[in-house]
């Protein structure tokens, strides 16, 4: 069963224990510059969303690649990079349109989520459940269920 | 590794700024934050200067588990001699600056002189730059961080600074990051305004190694777990530090109208109005509390403002002291002191106190030009906030805090009000709980909860259960028990309470994450193991015990050698003479017992060795490694 980690901005609280633990996790240091998850802040206006690698079923990082080093892996749904063929020309980087794909300084090479080979450790932290990590044949029957209840709660409204 | 992180210093008279890395024998006899700031207070300021001089130094520092994986360790403390109280000036603040400090390069900034124009310093990957405020003097704490963002064209750096209420030099000033987390206590942001020190701003991108990354992830989620199944933290997360009003309210332990209720009789301000106004919560760094709430006010002058909080402290200030009903006033009175850059708690006692001496017509309509201090009047309150940050009328003299205003107010206005050591209290009310009572007398800061309140004292729990929390990591095999109403037993619990929070305010954790207004949060076994997993430093803990207790004999000695003496561990006369109209049972009638206090004082500072005028003895300093203070080492 594919799944997706979907990001709920209403419930994510700006807090960036994701951005610290993917560091760790990955790098063995803290260091967000170094996280494959980033928390995007307004603060002037209090609104804070977690920004990561969609995971695209037709990425423009893959279509770009000159080397074919990213690649679909079907069996978790993402999107994943073979440093033995990557030329590090950061052309994926370019080509992203949500910034998924970044560049550790301190490697020297571009690094995007992995989903922790499917068990994604920032979801393991968010308190909040601002990240989930759901299956993607089920995702829209919460969103439903909530569209539902805001139905229901009008419908009385005016009855 | 997380322990090669530096120490500035940074010398605004000439410009001149110098680092150096901080030894691994000093980081085991201090750790870092508070600690380090404390041993850092002692050594680099000279006996009786001038707070608001430039020969005072302004500390800022990340605690060493600072971005590490430690829950909410999040904590920048702040230290200066303060110009409320002349004693230790130390404050604590929770946000994004620490961990981006760190991040910078750097856990200790030392800063001395100032400046000849505003400036505000520029912290980025090991560089430090003084840079020209002039064009942010004046500016709300806010449009501060706002503005410096802009002109370093990054969204991501973090600021801290003092606001317009620093640069005018109100004593009870403070020092804010983000919207809300202020770092509140002993006038830290007139420390800031008195060196023409408007901000400072980092940006880091620098490695904090975590020694040993599995474990630390595995702890850490252990801990985040633990502190998620208490009932306090799933209260917080919904209602932030607002709840305890409920509890706090109803059984008479607040005070209202300054000192003259101890409860606010049909008050309408219960954290659950927030859900009028809130839109969600937000966090400080790594943290799964998240007790801050995003409001937009919504009547009055202010409709529309977005501001965060309010905190219990703001829910007294504005609300139960100055006899205030109204939870907009509270919204409101909260985003001025946040804006400003005032601590909202002194702010709120400095009103309440004038509003008492309205009453008593120590203070009349010509004082206030003819601003009607009365109970319950929201305008005026508000009003009141604006006149002490603009230092205007009254509010200039308010703006000098309990001691001077008293002086200079004159008549017996002093004894009305509520003080220790020159710095308010809480709208609290402990003359019904002498531990209570004992913590804030004995604070090295002043009158003080957030350094030693055993604040589950209130709980009333089994006394097994304190045994097993007040007997460890030192042993204790004296009286303990589970009424709160008694003295018995009482000094160890401040004791034990002033070394976890001293031990947390060194390791950088938040104290909503240690045993303060829950039982079942962390504790020295706990800090031990995060500070081995995250750092590799191995410490037992009892050996952070000790930290704690050599950090906060250090307060000790730092307040003695500026004129501290028995006499300042006392509480004013109302407590003893006035008893309590309202509440419970359990709470009505009461005040407390002279003699019996003085005995609990005894006690407390034999559990300390400290001899009877409160002074650590010679064999206490030895043992500590204090004996040979000042030793100059950073």
């Amino acid at each position: 069963m594919q799944k997706i980690l979907l990001v709920d901005s209403e419930k994510c609280t700006g807090c960036r224990a994701c951005e610290m633990v993917c560091s760790v996790k990955h790098e063995g240091v803290s260091n967000p510059t170094r996280s494959r998850i980033h928390v995007i802040k307004w603060e002037a206006e209090g609104f804070a969303l977690p920004m990561i690698c969609q995971q695209c079923e037709s990425p423009p990082c893959m279509a770009v690649c000159p080397k074919d080093a990213i690649s679909r892996d079907e069996e978790l749904g993402r999107v994943v990079i073979d440093y033995d063929l990557c030329i590090g020309c950061k052309m994926c980087v370019a080509a992203c349109p949500f910034g998924g794909m970044g560049i550790d300084t301190v490697a020297r090479r571009v690094v995007k989520c992995d989903l922790c080979d499917g068990d994604p450790t920032c979801v393991r932290f968010c308190q909040p459940e601002a990240l989930q990590y759901v299956p993607a044949s089920t995702l829209n029957l919460r969103k439903k269920r909530d569209a539902g209840l805001r139905f229901a709660e009008l419908m009385s409204r005016f009855a | 590794m997380a322990l090669n992180r530096k120490i500035a210093y940074i010398n605004l008279s000439n410009g001149e700024v110098e680092t150096a890395p901080i030894p691994l024998e000093m980081r085991r006899l201090y750790l870092g934050g508070r600690g380090m700031d404390m041993y850092l207070l002692y050594n680099h300021t000279k006996q009786g200067i001038d707070p608001l001089g430039p020969e005072n130094v302004f500390l800022v520092s990340a605690g060493i588990l600072v971005g590490t994986l430690a829950s909410a360790s999040a904590r920048t403390h702040m230290a200066a001699k303060s110009p409320l109280t002349g004693f230790v000036g130390s404050t604590n603040m929770g946000g994004f600056f620490a961990p981006e400090l760190r991040w910078a390069g750097f856990d200790h900034l030392v800063i001395k002189g100032k400046a000849k124009k505003p400036v505000y310093l520029w912290i980025n990957d090991g560089a430090i730059e003084v840079r020209d405020a002039s064009h942010l003097w004046g500016l709300g704490v806010f449009d501060t961080q706002e503005s410096i963002r802009q002109e370093l064209g990054d969204e991501e750096v973090k600021v801290l600074c003092c606001g317009p209420a620093g640069e005018k030099l109100v004593r009870f000033a403070n020092v804010m990051t983000g919207l809300k987390n202020a770092g509140g206590r002993t006038g830290m942001g007139a420390v800031m305004g008195s060196k023409n020190l408007k901000a400072i701003a980092v940006r880091g991108t620098m490695d904090i190694e975590i020694k040993h990354p599995e474990q630390a992830l595995e702890y850490d989620e252990q801990m985040i777990n633990k502190v998620n199944r208490t009932k306090f933290a799933q209260i917080m997360q919904k209602w932030g530090t607002m709840f305890i009003y409920g509890v706090t309210n109803s059984t008479g332990l607040i005070r209202c109208r300054n000192f003259q209720l101890n409860q606010l009789v049909g008050g309408d301000i219960e954290c659950e109005h927030i859900e009028e106004v809130s839109f969600g919560t937000e966090g400080c760094f790594g943290c799964v509390i998240h007790c801050r709430h995003k409001y937009i006010i919504k009547e009055g002058p202010y409709a529309g403002v977005y501001a965060q909080g309010p905190e219990y402290t703001s829910q007294g200030a504005f609300g139960m002291e100055v006899g205030c009903n109204n939870f907009n006033t509270i919204l409101v009175g909260n985003h001025l002191v946040n804006t400003y850059g005032l601590d909202t708690l002194e702010t709120g006692s400095m009103i309440a106190w004038a509003m008492e001496l309205y009453e008593k017509g120590i203070l009349t309509d010509e004082d206030t030009d003819g601003l009607k201090l009365e109970w319950g009047n929201d305008e005026a309150v508000i009003e009141m906030i604006h006149r002490i940050a603009e230092r205007k009328g009254l509010g200039d003299i308010l703006a000098e805090g309990p001691l001077r205003a008293a002086a200079k107010i004159g008549k017996d206005s002093l004894k009305y009000n509520i003080q220790v050591k020159g710095m308010s209290n809480l709208h609290s009310d402990e003359r019904p709980t002498p531990a209570l009572a004992l913590g804030i007398a004995t604070s090295s800061r002043g009158s003080d909860h957030l350094r030693s309140r055993p604040a589950i004292d209130l709980y009333h729990l089994p006394e097994p259960v304190l045994r097993k929390i007040y007997s460890n990591p030192t042993p204790y095999d004296g009286p303990l028990t589970s009424n709160y109403s008694d003295y018995e037993g009482k000094p160890r619990q401040v004791q034990w309470q002033e070394m976890v929070y001293e031990a947390v305010d060194c390791l950088g954790i938040c104290k909503y994450h240690t045993i303060f207004l829950s039982p079942n949060l962390l504790s020295f076994d706990e800090f031990s193991k995060l500070l081995y997993y995250n750092t590799g430093l191995e410490m037992s803990p009892l050996e952070i015990w000790e930290v704690a207790d050599r950090a906060y004999t250090m307060e000790r000695l730092f307040n003695i050698r500026e004129g501290l003496t028995r006499e300042h561990d006392w509480l004013v006369d109302r407590y003893f003479d006035e008893p309590t109209p309202v509440g419970l049972p359990i709470v009505r009638g009461k005040k407390l017992d002279r003699e019996k206090f003085k005995k609990m004082i005894d006690e407390y500072y034999e559990l300390h060795g400290w001899d009877e005028n409160g002074v650590p003895r010679p064999e206490t300093l030895e043992k500590l490694g204090l004996d040979k203070e000042p030793s100059h080492k950073l």
